[in-house]
């Protein structure tokens, strides 16, 4: 382990990580709100959109990111849709992520009981209100592991922007390894970041889940 | 309507070889899957057992393997060991490494969640009829675990498909590399091919998982 080179070109991985985040929560806050979007048509049963949503859902979660990547990035370009590398990254993982935000709500909904729906509306409340003050909250809470997995699960898919030659960790470690041999060393760096990445999260995720359990949600 | 390279699909036998690196696809992936299976199943008992040294190690596999994103996990075989150790590994055989690495520590988590699913009461039965340990797991707890659990593993080979598509990244000639071949070779006569034969690559994935998952669901219904 040369740790002279590890000083050297430890500045590149902070760099490389930043973009890593930031296109990695750009794309997550994406993904949440498409995921929303669905899972409101899903909801409320809105004719044809419903069948777009679940059209949408099916291939987004049965195609890899990597395929949905390049065919944004250097396949729609030839029809006239080009984008850059940053945008396309937030494009691929929240096209991708959409459907799995969308999965992870629906469950929290549907495991509301309806008896909860019937209660609200038999009290005078509107259906908005239903909604707000009833169904949500608990089916925010029962979803919220599935929610922490598929922002854990997000932020790993991100490894694969090396692909449309985003500077991230990923990329920079193959980067490193092509110019100066250093394999040992910028691997070890790689797992070093991405662990400082995602262990916090999924310690967060593990912490919310108990909590959750304690609160008697999601058990 | 410019020619968007569906046509350049259709020449030689370019589809026929786009459908063969799919093959390698599918190939590494059922083969880390027939891996992980029963790996999985023994390592998921494993992660039950109250002992905390064997809880330990379990525990510290299954939080690096599934922390790591697997492209790491291939750099990590590919690049790494092979020049820590010296020996020399192909790209196929690596990417095969990793997914049943990263497949048994999934499949483990999925068997402990249906084990600890069972209640305790079924354990302390069996042990009150004399049974042993091996006894209550063969005869008492797989046979109601594997009902919850097929539905889990067939969207586990999903999962592994998708992941597959990885080993492009590690020179592996699988069906997005034959695709960029294509797309090279054609280059001159058919400069948007990019566009139809990504397209292509796009459904064939979608066509290989769809049907895989919707077989999950329906058991997964129908078994509930």
């Amino acid at each position: 382990m040369n740790w002279q080179f590890i000083e050297n070109y430890l500045p590149l991985y902070q760099k490389a990580a930043v973009l890593t985040v930031r296109i990695g929560f750009m794309g997550i806050a994406a993904a949440i709100l498409i995921g929303l979007v669905c899972t409101i048509v899903q909801y409320y049963k809105v004719p044809f959109l419903r069948t777009v949503v679940s059209v949408y859902i099916e291939v987004s979660r049965n195609t890899p990111l990597l395929i949905q990547l390049f065919f944004i990035y250097y396949g729609l370009p030839k029809v006239g849709i080009r984008t850059d590398a940053d945008v396309c990254g937030v494009a691929g993982l929240a096209f991708l992520g959409g459907s799995y935000m969308a999965e992870a709500f629906r469950s929290g909904i549907e495991a509301v009981p309806n008896s909860q729906e019937e209660s609200a509306y038999s009290l005078g409340l509107s259906k908005v209100q239903t909604m707000r003050y009833v169904v949500l909250p608990q089916a925010f809470a029962i979803s919220v592991p599935a929610f922490m997995a598929n922002v854990i699960f997000l932020l790993k898919e991100t490894s694969v922007f090396s692909a449309i030659s985003l500077m991230d960790l990923m990329f920079t470690a193959k980067d490193l390894i092509g110019l100066y041999y250093k394999t040992t060393e910028s691997l070890f760096l790689l797992v070093v970041f991405y662990l400082l990445i995602l262990l916090p999260v999924s310690i967060l995720g593990s912490f919310l889940e108990r909590r959750l359990r304690y609160a008697g949600f999601g058990t | 309507m410019p020619d968007l390279g569906l046509n350049v699909l259709l020449k030689g036998k370019n589809f026929s070889r786009l459908l063969g690196g799919l093959g390698v696809s599918l190939e590494i992936s059922l083969i880390s899957v027939a891996i992980s299976i029963p790996l999985g199943i023994v390592l998921g008992i494993l992660m039950t057992w109250k002992n905390p040294i064997s809880r330990a190690i379990t525990r510290c596999y299954l939080e690096f393997v599934r922390i790591m994103p697997q492209m790491v996990l291939l750099f990590i075989v590919y690049f790494g060991t092979t020049r820590a150790f010296g020996w020399n590994l192909s790209g196929e055989l690596s990417s095969v490494i990793v997914f049943s690495v990263w497949g048994t520590a999934e499949m483990g988590d999925l068997v402990r969640g249906a084990v600890i699913s069972i209640p305790a009461h079924q354990y302390e039965s069996a042990e009150a009829l004399g049974l042993t340990k091996v006894q209550t797991y063969r005869y008492i707890v797989l046979p109601q675990t594997v009902r919850r659990l097929i539905p889990l593993s067939i969207n586990l080979i999903t999962r592994m498909i998708k992941t597959t598509s990885l080993i492009l990244m590690i020179g592996v000639v699988e069906v997005m590399k034959v695709a960029q071949q294509i797309i090279e070779a054609n280059r001159m006569n058919s400069p948007n091919a990019a566009f139809g034969v990504y397209l292509t690559v796009f459904v064939l994935y979608f066509v290989a998982c769809w049907p895989i998952s919707l077989l999950a669901k329906y058991l997964e219904k129908r078994w509930r």
